[in-house]
């Protein structure tokens, strides 16, 4: 068979393979939403959807030809990068996921853009939705400074080595692990629904040295919620790992800090999520300084992506404090789904 | 949960405590001097009214490449080594980056004099430790590549 038409017989399954994906991922999105309660804002369910359309038809054009981003205006990135981070942004901080979470799978499997600087800017992402809304969730009380400060300092440590770790890999290992990682970030968001108010009786000896406790104004229920902590030894092991593999996917990891802080130190939900943007903005500073002295931190990647993601989570952050929290999880759960399948195809080369 | 309060409805956020006030303040500042810095920048670069390094143009063909060879093709420093060529647009950006990267140091050199007074050394010595840090990352000595 002539090269040619070998070529045009893979571009044509990379078409049909892109478009079943594309189609299941859809499907997925609908049944969620779908749900017997009916109760998703139609704005968010929006937004949701409207990330995907956009996104589908980038790696069409980006993708099948080793020429086809450099045949398009260079402007058409930046701009084509902003509208989604916006999109990102704007359900990244409810869900307590940061930004990062969703840009490097997103933007690593869809945009031309080699995953070391995807990395370098998912860490910058992450670090700028957590840093836009982090003043008015300590205000609020909604971040917790006591909290956030020695899991931070865990993490911090951590993901430098995660990030040294990653420039390390070969590219194609660390796409494939963060598939396999997005989806395990998937099952468990579907396993662990997590608990609006834990019930912690007794905090342990070291979240009492630490005053690992406070109260915040629960907008969605109107009641002044008082919390404490618990399990705090083994959270900030926890935090360790997590730190590595923010550091190494780029990825911010606060879709690991929620659960951590919810599920295991019994901090409640809007809580864990406002504190989980102040760790981001420690942990994602320390490893995004290794990808900006490496020289994968580049600009025209970084800063619309940055700009979305901000503009983006100041409404986010806004809804943190009214929306319930199983409408913010079925939207991002449906979201990262699609994102961790095409990071795996593409790592192990089934659909590059 | 542990204590929960019913409260007659109202907006108002529960008072916090001062150093997460005082560190929420130094927060918003640095973020809005970084992103202030960074856009203007950012729009200097895009518009070519600061000469690039690499030029979008140029950049677009070699995005795709891994760190190692998009460094190579384009001779772009590493390090703090674009400081040196601060004047092209692209690294110029940045200096807005920088600010953000390196906006915490001073939120938790505030709270330094507040758990002094305190006492608690417990948190001066976290915030100590995240500072030294946070100033390691940022110094440029831990590298690694393929």
């Amino acid at each position: 068979m002539p090269p040619e038409q070998q070529k045009g017989r893979s571009s044509i399954r990379g078409a049909v393979c892109r478009h079943r994906v594309g189609k299941i991922a859809l499907q997925t999105i609908l049944a969620l939403e779908m749900s017997p309660k009916g109760n998703l804002l139609p704005g968010l369910s929006a937004a949701g959807l409207l990330l995907l359309c956009l996104l589908q038809p980038l790696p069409a054009q980006a993708m099948d030809a080793a020429g086809g981003a450099a045949a398009m205006a260079w402007w058409v990135w930046p701009l084509a990068l902003f509208f989604a981070c916006f999109l990102m942004g704007i359900v990244a901080v409810p869900a307590g996921i940061g930004g990062g979470t969703l840009f490097v799978p997103i933007v690593g499997g869809l945009f031309p853009f080699h995953l070391d600087f995807v990395r370098g800017a998912g860490l910058l992402v992450a670090l700028g939705s957590a840093l836009s809304a982090g003043p008015m969730l300590l205000r609020s009380g909604l971040a917790s400074l006591r909290l956030g400060l020695p899991l931070g300092l865990l993490a911090s440590i951590s993901s430098i080595a995660g990030a040294l770790l990653g420039l390390v890999l070969p590219p194609a290992l660390v796409q494939t692990a963060l598939g396999l990682i997005v989806l395990g970030i998937v099952l468990l968001m579907v396993l662990s629904p997590g608990s609006e108010f834990p019930n912690v009786p007794e905090s342990d000896p070291l979240a009492r040295a630490l005053a690992l406790h406070g109260v915040f104004m629960d907008g969605a229920s109107r009641r002044e919620i008082s919390w404490q902590a618990h399990r705090t030894p083994m959270g900030l092991l926890i935090f360790v790992v997590i730190g590595i593999l923010g550091g190494l996917f780029g990825i911010g990891a606060g879709w690991a800090n929620v659960p951590a802080l919810n599920l295991l130190m019994g901090v409640p939900i809007k809580v864990a999520a406002g504190s989980s943007s102040l760790v981001l903005t420690l942990a994602s500073s320390s490893a995004a300084w290794v990808y900006l002295n490496k020289g994968a931190m580049l600009p025209m990647i970084a800063v619309p992506s940055v700009l979305g993601m901000m503009l983006g989570a100041r409404i986010g952050a806004r809804l943190l404090d009214v929306l319930e929290g199983s409408v913010i999880r079925r939207m991002v759960i449906a979201v990262l789904l699609f994102a961790g399948l095409r990071a795996l195809l593409k790592g192990t080369g089934v659909w590059a | 949960m542990g204590v929960t309060t019913a409260r007659a409805a109202s907006a108002t956020p529960a008072p916090q405590a001062q150093e997460q006030i005082r560190y929420a303040r130094w927060l918003e500042a640095g973020t809005h001097a970084g992103m202030l810095v960074l856009v203007l920048l950012f729009l200097a670069y895009v518009a070519g009214l600061t000469a690039p390094q690499v030029p979008p143009a140029h950049l677009v063909e070699v995005w795709g490449l891994p760190i190692d060879e998009f460094l190579r093709a384009t001779a772009t420093p590493t390090g703090w080594n674009w400081v040196a060529l601060v004047r092209r647009g692209d690294l110029a950006t940045l200096v807005g980056i920088v600010l953000l990267l390196g906006c915490s140091v001073p939120c938790l050199l505030a709270l330094l004099p507040l758990y002094a007074r305190r006492g608690d050394r417990i948190y001066l010595g976290i915030c100590l430790a995240e500072v030294a840090v946070l100033l390691l990352a940022a110094s440029g000595v831990l590298t690694a590549g393929r």
